[in-house]
C-alpha cells in the first residue's frame, strides 16, 4: 500500500541524503520525496512516499525516528490530509489551432501558461496525481516536449473537531 | 582563553576523560599531533595501519565500557578506517573516530588527499559530522560522546579540517547536551513489564536469550538476578558471551549456527522466549519461521527498530536493558506468593533439557598424534582460570572460543560479530590490554584471519604489551574450507593458504617470543611458558586441517536441524547426489 510519510528534521547539511540513503540502504522504496524548510527556519519538512505493507512502514518509521537529525515523524496515510503536485508543461504549438486547443485544456484545469515561444507553451499546474495525469494525457496529442514534475507535498488536515473543543476551551476560559 | 582548534579538541577529549587514542598522522593533522607532542595526560598509541586504530579503539572500548578513540588523517587515513567503523556499528560498540580533513575551503576541489568521508560512512555510523567552525568544534565533540555512548551505542565520526585546527577561539566546553531530535527510551513501559512479569511466571518451558545489549548495558547482574530467581535456563549469542556465567548450571551454552545442541532445542520448545538485548541475527536464527514455533516473545531493547524486525513480538519493552530488568525483577518478586509450586511445575522441562545436555554435549574426537584446536582453546581455559580477556578474531577459530572459553565475566569475550571482519581480533587485543593493562589478554587467531592485520604486531613490539597471540594455524580459511567440504563438494577454491612465511620466525623480526606446537604434548608446556613470559609471545599451534566446527546448523535450515561431527559425511554424500543429479540433466 501507498504511504505519504511526512518527516519533520534539522535544517542541517546531508539530512536529506541521511533520510534518502536510509530508504536505499535498507532496500526501501521511495516513489517520491520532496524538502523544504519550514515556519522555523532550523527545521525543513520532507514527504516522502514510498510503498510497503504494514511492517515494512513500521520499520521505515522507526529507522526514521532513530535518525539522529529527525524531530517527527508521521505517517499521514493514517489520517486525513490534502496532497499536491506541481508540473511544468512544455508543448509544441506550431499550428495556431494547437495553441487554441492549448489553451483550452490549460483552462479547463486551471492550469496556466507561464512561457512562449513561437513554437512552444510551458504550463503550470498544481494538483493530485489524477489531475496532472489527466492534463498530460490531454496535451499529449499535441506534441509534449518536456514534463518536469514535483514530488508529492502533503499536509494533514486539521481536525474539525478538535479544533472546536480548543476554541470551545478558549472561551470558556 | 583563546586556544586553537587542534588544543580545543585534545582538551575536549581529556574533559570527556580519554586517555588513550590510537592512530597516525599525517599531513592534514600535524597540528593536532603538534599539541600532542607536549600532552602528558593523553596517550596517543600510534598503530601501523588506520584500520588497527579503529579497531584498537574498538578492543579498548568493548573492554573498558567506554567510548574509544582512534585519530587519523583525511583521504586514505580516513577511508582506511571504514572497516573498523562498519565493524563497531554492526555490534553498538562506542567509537569516536577523528578524521583530518582538508582545508574548507579546498573540499570538495579534489584536494590531495581529499575523501568525502562523512558521506562514505554516513550509513556505517551512527552519527557523523563535518566541523565547519571552530566555534562550534568543543560542542561537536561533546554531542559526538554524548551519542555514542547513550541509547543504542554505536560510532560517531568528527571530520576535522585542517583550517579548523588552525584556528583560534575562545574555548568552553559544554556542559550538558540538549538535542530536540535525539530521546533514547531508558525505561520500559510499566504495563508491559507487568505483562513480561505475568507471562514468566506463567510459562511451562521458558528460555532467556540475552545478546550484547546485556553487556553494553552492564545488566549482568540483574540478568543473574532474573535467571536465578525464576530458575531460567539462560542461552547467550556471541556478543552475549560473558553476559551470564558460562559456568552457570543454567547456562545452556550459545545458540544458533554453531551454538550447542541443548540450548538450539530448548529454543526450539521453548514456550516462552525472552530475548535480551538481542536482535536475532539470521546467525541465531535459523530458518526464522522454524525459530522457536510454540513459543510467545518478550522483547526487551533499547532499539525499536530491532523489535519485530524479523519476529512478531508478544510483548515488546523498549527500553535500557538494565532498567527494564531492573524493574521486571522487582515486579516479578511482588509476585512472590506461589513461585515454587510454579518452578515446581516446570521439572518435566529442566529434565528435558538435562536430556538433551546429556546427548549431545560440546565435544571433538581427542588425539595424540595431532594437535586438536578445540584442546588448545580448553588448554587456555584451563592454564588461564578462565581470568582472561580473548579477542578471537572470525573464522572457525572464533566459534571453537566461543564454544570451548567458558566466559563468565562480561567484557572478557571481544569479538566481531555482526561483520564478521578478519583482522579485528590482533588490534582488538591491543585496544583491550590499553584498556586493562593488568589483565591477561589472548588473542587467538587462525593462520588465515592473523595475516590481515599482521602489521599491528610492531605496535605490540614497540608498547612491549604482554599479549599473548595464538594461532590456530590449519594452513586454510577454514570456515570457509569447512562450508566447501560440506556443501560445495569438497571443491576447495581460494581457500587453501600455500606458502605461510614462519610465524615463529616473523614474530622474532618484530622481537616477540615465537614458539611452536606441532605434538599434541607440547601445548600445555607453551601456553605455560607463554602466560609465564613477561611480555608479548606468539604460539604457532600446527592443528588438524581437516577438524571441523561442529555441531553446525546449515545456511537456512531449522536450529533444530543440526549437523554434528558423525552426521556430516551424510550430509557430504548429499550435496553429491544433489550435484550428480544436477549435472545428469545438463545437455551433454
Amino acid at each position: 500500500m501507498q504511504h505519504i510519510i511526512s518527516i519533520l528534521v534539522e535544517n542541517k547539511f546531508g539530512v536529506l541524503s541521511r533520510v534518502a540513503g536510509l530508504f536505499s540502504g535498507r532496500g526501501f522504496n521511495i516513489e517520491s520525496i520532496s524538502v523544504g524548510t519550514t515556519l522555523d527556519s532550523s527545521t525543513s519538512q520532507i514527504t516522502v512516499v514510498t510503498m510497503g505493507d504494514d511492517r515494512i512502514i513500521e520499520q521505515i518509521i522507526k529507522h526514521l525516528n532513530k535518525l539522529i537529525d529527525v524531530i517527527k515523524v508521521i505517517d499521514l496515510s493514517e489520517k486525513d490530509y490534502i496532497v499536491r503536485e506541481a508540473a511544468l508543461i512544455k508543448i509544441h504549438t506550431s499550428r495556431p489551432e494547437d495553441r487554441s486547443e492549448a489553451l483550452r485544456i490549460t483552462e479547463i484545469f486551471r492550469a496556466r501558461v507561464v512561457d512562449s515561444t513561437p513554437s512552444t507553451y510551458t504550463v503550470e499546474i498544481t494538483g493530485d496525481e489524477n489531475k496532472i495525469e489527466a492534463i498530460i494525457n490531454l496535451l499529449r496529442p499535441l506534441g509534449i516536449k518536456e514534463i518536469v514534475r514535483t514530488g508529492k507535498i502533503a499536509i494533514a488536515r486539521e481536525d474539525m473537531k478538535q479544533t472546536a473543543m480548543q476554541e470551545l476551551k478558549k472561551v470558556r476560559a | 582563553m583563546k586556544m586553537s582548534g587542534a588544543e580545543i579538541l585534545i582538551e575536549s577529549l581529556k574533559k570527556e576523560g580519554v586517555d588513550t587514542v590510537f592512530g597516525m598522522p599525517g599531513g592534514v593533522v600535524l597540528q593536532i599531533f603538534d599539541v600532542l607532542y607536549n600532552e602528558k595526560n593523553l596517550k596517543f598509541i600510534l598503530t601501523r595501519h588506520e584500520q588497527g586504530a579503529a579497531h584498537a579503539a574498538d578492543g579498548y572500548a568493548r573492554a573498558k565500557g567506554k567510548p574509544g578513540v582512534a585519530l587519523v588523517t583525511s583521504g586514505p587515513g580516513a577511508t582506511n578506517t571504514v572497516t573498523g567503523i562498519a565493524n563497531a556499528h554492526m555490534d553498538s560498540i562506542p567509537l569516536i573516530v577523528i578524521t583530518g580533513q582538508v582545508a574548507t575551503r579546498m573540499i570538495g576541489n579534489d584536494a590531495f588527499q581529499e575523501a568525502d568521508i562523512v558521506g562514505i560512512t554516513r550509513p556505517c555510523t551512527k552519527y557523523n559530522f563535518l566541523v565547519k567552525s571552530v566555534d562550534e568544534l568543543a560542542k561537536t565533540i561533546k554531542e559526538a560522546f554524548y551519542i555514542a555512548s547513550t541509547g543504542r551505542p554505536g560510532p560517531v565520526l568528527i571530520d576535522l579540517p585542517k583550517d579548523i585546527s588552525g584556528a583560534r577561539t575562545d574555548f568552553e566546553y559544554p556542559e550538558k547536551v540538549s538535542m530536540r531530535s535525539y530521546n533514547p527510551t531508558y525505561y520500559g513501559n510499566k504495563w508491559q513489564i507487568k505483562q513480561a512479569a505475568q507471562a514468566i511466571l506463567r510459562a511451562k518451558r521458558p528460555v532467556i536469550y540475552a545478546g550484547g545489549g546485556v553487556i553494553l548495558s552492564n545488566a549482568s547482574g540483574e540478568l543473574k538476578e532474573l535467571a536465578e530467581l525464576n530458575r531460567i535456563p539462560v542461552t547467550l549469542t556471541l556478543m552475549g558471551l560473558g553476559g551470564f556465567p558460562g559456568t552457570h548450571p543454567l547456562f545452556l551454552g550459545m545458540l544458533g549456527m554453531h551454538g550447542t545442541y541443548a540450548a538450539n532445542m530448548s529454543v526450539h520448545d521453548a514456550d516462552l522466549v525472552i530475548a535480551i538485548g538481542s536482535r536475532f541475527d539470521d546467525r541465531v536464527t535459523g530458518k526464522v519461521s522454524e525459530f522457536a514455533p510454540k513459543a510467545k516473545f518478550i522483547h526487551i531493547d533499547i532499539d525499536p527498530t530491532n523489535i519485530r524486525k524479523n519476529i512478531h513480538v508478544d510483548i515488546p519493552i523498549v527500553g535500557d536493558v538494565r532498567n527494564v530488568l531492573v524493574e521486571l525483577n522487582k515486579e516479578l518478586k511482588t509476585l512472590e506468593e506461589n513461585r515454587n509450586q510454579l518452578i515446581r511445575e516446570r521439572d518435566p522441562w529442566y529434565s528435558q533439557i538435562k536430556e538433551w545436555e546429556k546427548g549431545h554435549p560440546l565435544s571433538y574426537k581427542k588425539s595424540n598424534k595431532v594437535i586438536k584446536p578445540q584442546y588448545v582453546i580448553e588448554k587456555i581455559y584451563e592454564l588461564s582460570g578462565g581470568d582472561a580477556i580473548v579477542a578471537s578474531d572470525v573464522g572457525q577459530h572464533q566459534m571453537w572460543v566461543a564454544q570451548f572459553f567458558k566466559y563468565d565475566r562480561p567484557r572478557t569475550s571481544i569479538t566481531s560479530g555482526g561483520l564478521g571482519t578478519m583482522g579485528f581480533g590482533l588490534p582488538a587485543a591491543i585496544g583491550a590490554q590499553f584498556a586493562c593493562p593488568d589483565k591477561l589478554v589472548f588473542n587467538v587467531a587462525g593462520d588465515g584471519s592473523f595475516q590481515m592485520n599482521v602489521q599491528e604486531l610492531a605496535t605490540i613490539a614497540v608498547n612491549k604489551l604482554p599479549i599473548k597471540i595464538v594461532i590456530i594455524n590449519n594452513g586454510s580459511l577454514g570456515m570457509v574450507r569447512q562450508w566447501q567440504e560440506l556443501f560445495f563438494n569438497q571443491h576447495y577454491s581460494g581457500s587453501i593458504i600455500k606458502d605461510m612465511p614462519d610465524y615463529v620466525k616473523l614474530a622474532e623480526a618484530y622481537s616477540i617470543k615465537g614458539l611452536r606446537a606441532t605434538n599434541p604434548s607440547e601445548v600445555e608446556g607453551i601456553i605455560k611458558e607463554a602466560i609465564n613470559t613477561d611480555g608479548p609471545v606468539l604460539m604457532d599451534f600446527i592443528v588438524d586441517p581437516g577438524e571441523n566446527v561442529f555441531p553446525m546448523v546449515p545456511a537456512g535450515a531449522a536450529n533444530s536441524e543440526m549437523i554434528f561431527g558423525e552426521s556430516a559425511k551424510s550430509v557430504k554424500d548429499k550435496t553429491a547426489a544433489k550435484k550428480e543429479k544436477k549435472n545428469s540433466v545438463l545437455p551433454a
